[in-house]
């Protein structure tokens, strides 16, 4: 042990960047990927072709029943995912469903994120009773399960894709938030920011330039991470039935259709959209991964045998 | 010194506005969010004036805000949340006949969460750097990337289905339904009390694939967390004495540097509470389990706004009172918490 | 008319301990009634170990800490009381180089922007010219190499001197400098200490000059105050202080000063909690000449030679003794 430490220690020192730079270039491609996906196979706008078959990809209209489509038929070469009750193609529905969960999540994170740092910032760097009160409030609404609050938010709104946006977004301010005032407290506190003071800087210069910009890093790490979990909450949602309205096609929605199905053995219904909200929200994770460890590099392990 | 004594009774003092200012955030969350709740609960268009006004004055939406408000307090403090239109029960009754169901699947679920993860974490930091460190990571971010309510139907489809060997949902057999009579609503609790062997078989056949499933969801934060408690600790010096000494490494791994490593490790468990109840919703509601979670996902389809507000009151009480109690554990194993 | 003349200085640090910030706040004194003052080009040092309250002294007279009491005249005008434009004033003809030039930069900004920075803030409108001059002043030729460099491409040493350049250049009169090169190599501290002296001679600055170094304070200050846990224990000419200290604390730190050809005194013990200081004589637990009356009362500030004072029970009653 102590001796093949010796040895290898250095070897790994070499090759850590690379390993590193791997799991962000693996989550990157996963993440490029269904993007790309969701924006060829996606909903076009367009009334007279809503899934854009004219460019071949989704084969089938994802929404449409197609009475030459079998019933629940497995898997085949003509349906490679093969077809659900209502004979449509679970292919087709499958590679157009992806845009729902991106867009929901990025958006949502887009605003808990504008929201929650802004706080956080005024919050850690004015402290006093504002703090004390904001801290609190975000605490407990933090120790809320996240994923109950944004279920039961959305179900008091109507069942969409705005008010999905909506839930998901006020149940993660309190994460940024923390993370946000966390880092002002730390940087605040940092000699930068009293030379900033004694050279006279306004409170807003020293919030706007010495400490916002050195918290990016961190609300960086934690929202791929934030991603990944809300494409989940998203994908719950769907599944308990207060996503996109039917027939527009949405995994977790599809996994619900499918689960009716599963004791007579029709596996491929929830199999495949459920593998494609796993390697999207596989992919922000390894991305998230891959930042902090980029961010923060790990604290090698400081002697050698 | 009544350190402790001081420690818990600020820490119970702390938890009253924190509760306090959780439930008004419910409460304003509920009414303010766009969008009319009671529109929303009736689904939508084509609803009659009359019953939208009906509903209205019977959830008592129609008072103004602060009155809503007020009434709601008296509530939670009464701990009546009125009757639930989908059963005719009061809401607190259901609650707590539902209350044991979710703590065993919870107690179950961390089970086996600590289960993979502490070991996966163990491992991971003794290989730390090579191929079997690599895997056990990708594992751990993929255990929070797993759509809980497909993991659940996955093994369902594997276990119950395909293999046949464990039910596919519910706490029991259909058949116990005339014949057992639960005491404590722990359901292994009462098997071992009645000293019945096949129902202690059945429930717990019953219990695996739920509780490995949100067990599963809570993996990936203990394992990570394992293994970098596990990575500090296995550079401190007194494990560099162990080993020293001559000890056996696997002497050194468990009884030196694990027993350092459990204190934060411990810590996680009890802050994850909040994600198991969370994953707790999902997996009550793909297992037929008749746990509040699942009451609360059926209590929204059934429009039934009492048993909404009432769940989600209760269950934010809930893990106030759990968030407390581990603190003060804590702090009784660890007295640097206090300060 | 001194420069800087600091008069019962006194500073307080709230506490918060564990749950009980939301309860409660103690204060610990951290800076206990010090007096000093700073001729114009001069240079005093505040000495002592870390924790004794050098550098608390130092933010306090630039203004920059809440719970001060006392007066901080500059130029006979109370900087604690400024407000406005005076204050804004007094920012820019006091200025402060910290101890890690790691710290003291901000790491999303490029040279260029650091040293600018201070012109941006006053609103002066010269440009770039200046920022190079700043650069050079502070020994960094030349300054195109630098402009364009975020703080983590830079040597130790540099940083240190990006950190100068920015003090600098709003031609200041006062520059504090807390503990400026402790964290620095051998090597590149000799560079630094030199670079003071000469922009001391070019620029007539005056410096408040912190540091835990007897050697640096010899090597650059006319004037020494030493202190230990919150008050000055001896104070007077930088050469007769070191040179013959009077007060049991500044003789114990002499003799373990490198190349030091005295006995070492070694003082027993740790520096108390400053939360609960001694009774009496603050050094008295320490005190290699301790008597019983040192724990009794705290001794008075006496003078003890041509503008030479400590605080020392032994040598008021050694005076009392002599007188009779």
């Amino acid at each position: 042990m102590q001796v093949s430490r010796i040895i290898f220690a250095p070897i790994f020192k070499v090759l850590r960047p690379v390993r590193r730079q791997r799991l962000l270039q693996v989550g990157l491609a996963i993440v490029i990927a269904h993007i790309l996906m969701a924006i060829i196979c996606g909903p076009t706008g367009n009334k007279e072709d809503p899934y854009g078959l004219t460019r071949l990809i989704p084969p089938y209209n994802p929404e449409k029943t197609y009475r030459e489509i079998p019933r629940l038929a497995p898997p085949s070469a003509q349906h490679w995912m093969g077809t659900d009750h209502l004979q449509r193609d679970v292919f087709s529905r499958v590679i157009s469903g992806g845009w729902a969960p991106i867009v929901v999540a990025f958006s949502s994170i887009a605003i808990s994120l504008t929201i929650g740092s802004i706080i956080g910032w005024i919050s850690g760097f004015a402290g006093g009773l504002l703090d004390r009160v904001l801290s609190l409030t975000m605490d407990a609404i933090y120790s809320f399960p996240s994923m109950i609050l944004a279920i039961a938010l959305v179900a008091v709104m109507q069942p969409g894709l705005v008010p999905m946006i909506m839930a998901i977004a006020v149940v993660y301010i309190p994460t940024y938030f923390r993370v946000t005032r966390a880092e002002v407290l730390q940087i605040r506190e940092q000699t930068f920011v009293e030379a900033a003071r004694s050279v006279g800087a306004p409170w807003w210069r020293i919030l706007l330039r010495h400490i916002a910009p050195n918290t990016v890093n961190a609300i960086m790490a934690v929202s791929s991470f934030n991603i990944a979990d809300a494409i989940l909450t998203e994908a719950a949602m769907s599944f308990l039935g207060y996503g996109l309205p039917p027939p527009a096609p949405d995994w977790g929605f599809d996994i619900q259709n499918g689960q009716r199905f599963l004791q007579s053995g029709y596996w491929w219904l929830i199999t495949f959209p459920g593998l494609m909200i796993l390697s999207l929200s596989l992919g922000f994770g390894l991305i998230g991964e891959g930042i902090s460890d980029l961010v923060n590099p790990k604290r090698r392990r400081k002697k050698g045998g | 010194m009544g350190g402790i004594g001081k420690y818990i009774v600020q820490r119970v003092l702390l938890t009253i506005p924190m509760l306090f200012i959780l439930l008004t955030a419910v409460f304003l969350m509920l009414r303010l969010m766009p969008g009319d709740p009671v529109l929303a609960m009736l689904g939508g268009r084509n609803v009659s004036p009359q019953l939208i006004e009906e509903r209205r004055k019977e959830w008592g939406l129609d008072k103004p805000l602060h009155i809503q408000y007020w009434n709601y307090l008296k509530q939670v403090a009464r701990l009546d949340f009125g009757r639930s239109s989908r059963t005719g029960k009061p809401v607190i009754q259901e609650l707590f006949t539902r209350l044991p169901a979710t703590l065993e699947l919870a107690i179950w679920g961390i089970f086996f969460a600590a289960l993979f993860g502490i070991t996966t974490g163990i491992w991971a930091a003794v290989r730390a750097d090579k191929t079997a460190d690599h895997v056990i990571r990708v594992f751990h971010i993929g255990s929070f990337a797993i759509p809980i309510f497909w993991l659940g139907l996955m093994l369902q489809m594997i276990f119950a289905v395909q293999l046949d060997w464990l039910p596919v949902a519910k706490r029991v057999t259909g058949i116990y339904a005339y014949t057992f009579h639960p005491i404590t609503r722990f359901y292994l609790l009462d098997a071992i009390i009645l000293r019945d062997g096949k129902l202690l078989l059945d429930v717990l056949k019953h219990l695996i694939l739920p509780a490995v499933t949100l067990g599963i969801a809570l993996t990936g934060f203990l394992g990570r967390m394992t293994r970098a408690a596990m990575l500090e600790v296995l550079d401190a010096d007194y494990v560099t004495t162990a080993r020293s000494k001559g000890l056996k490494e696997r002497v050194v791994i468990l009884k030196h540097a694990l027993r350092n490593a459990l204190i934060p490790i411990v810590t996680v468990m009890g802050l994850q509470f909040a994600i198991l109840m969370g994953g707790a919703v999902l997996t009550e509601t793909v297992f037929s389990w008749p746990g509040m979670a699942g009451f609360l996902v059926r209590s929204l389809d059934a429009r039934d706004w009492n048993a909404i507000q009432g769940t989600i009151v209760f269950i934010g009480i809930f893990i106030a009172t759990i968030n407390l109690i581990v603190d003060i554990f804590y702090s009784i194993i660890d007295p640097r918490v206090r300060y | 008319m001194a420069l800087l003349e600091v008069r019962e200085l006194t500073v307080l640090y709230p506490v918060a301990v564990g749950l009980s910030a939301f309860f409660s706040h103690r204060f610990l004194v951290a800076v206990d009634r010090v007096s000093f003052s700073l001729p114009e080009r001069g240079t005093l040092a505040l000495v002592g170990e870390s924790g004794c309250g050098k550098s608390s002294t130092g933010l306090a007279v630039l203004g920059l800490l809440e719970h001060v009491r006392g007066e901080v005249l500059f130029r006979g005008k109370d900087v604690l009381k400024m407000k406005g434009r005076e204050l804004r004033e007094f920012r820019r003809r006091a200025q402060i180089v910290f101890q890690d030039p790691y710290e003291s930069l901000n790491p999303k900004m490029k040279v260029k922007a650091i040293v600018g920075e201070p012109l941006a803030i006053h609103r002066y409108r010269a440009g770039p010219d200046r920022v190079g001059e700043a650069l050079e002043l502070a020994g960094l030729s030349p300054p195109e190499y630098f402009l364009e460099k975020y703080p983590h491409e830079l040597s130790g040493g540099e940083r240190q001197r990006v950190a100068i350049a920015a003090a600098l250049i709003l031609k200041p009169e006062l520059l504090v400098l807390d503990e400026p090169v402790s964290n620095l190599d051998v090597s590149i501290k000799a560079g630094i200490m030199n670079l003071f002296r000469d922009l001391q001679d070019e620029l007539g600055l005056s410096y408040l000059f912190i540091t835990h170094d007897l050697a640096d304070a010899f090597f650059l200050s006319d004037e020494v105050a030493v202190m230990y846990l919150g008050i000055t224990v001896e104070k007077g000419k930088t050469e007769v202080v070191l040179s013959c200290p009077l007060h049991p604390y500044t003789e114990a730190l002499l003799s373990v000063a490198p190349g030091s050809r005295k006995e070492k005194l070694i003082l027993a013990g740790d520096v108390p909690d400053p939360l609960n200081p001694p009774p009496g004589c603050r050094f008295h637990p320490r005190c290699p000449r301790a008597q019983t009356e040192c724990a009794a009362e705290p001794p008075p500030e006496i003078e003890v030679g041509p503008s030479h004072w400590t605080r020392c029970l032994l040598l008021a009653q050694g005076k009392r003794h002599d007188e009779t």
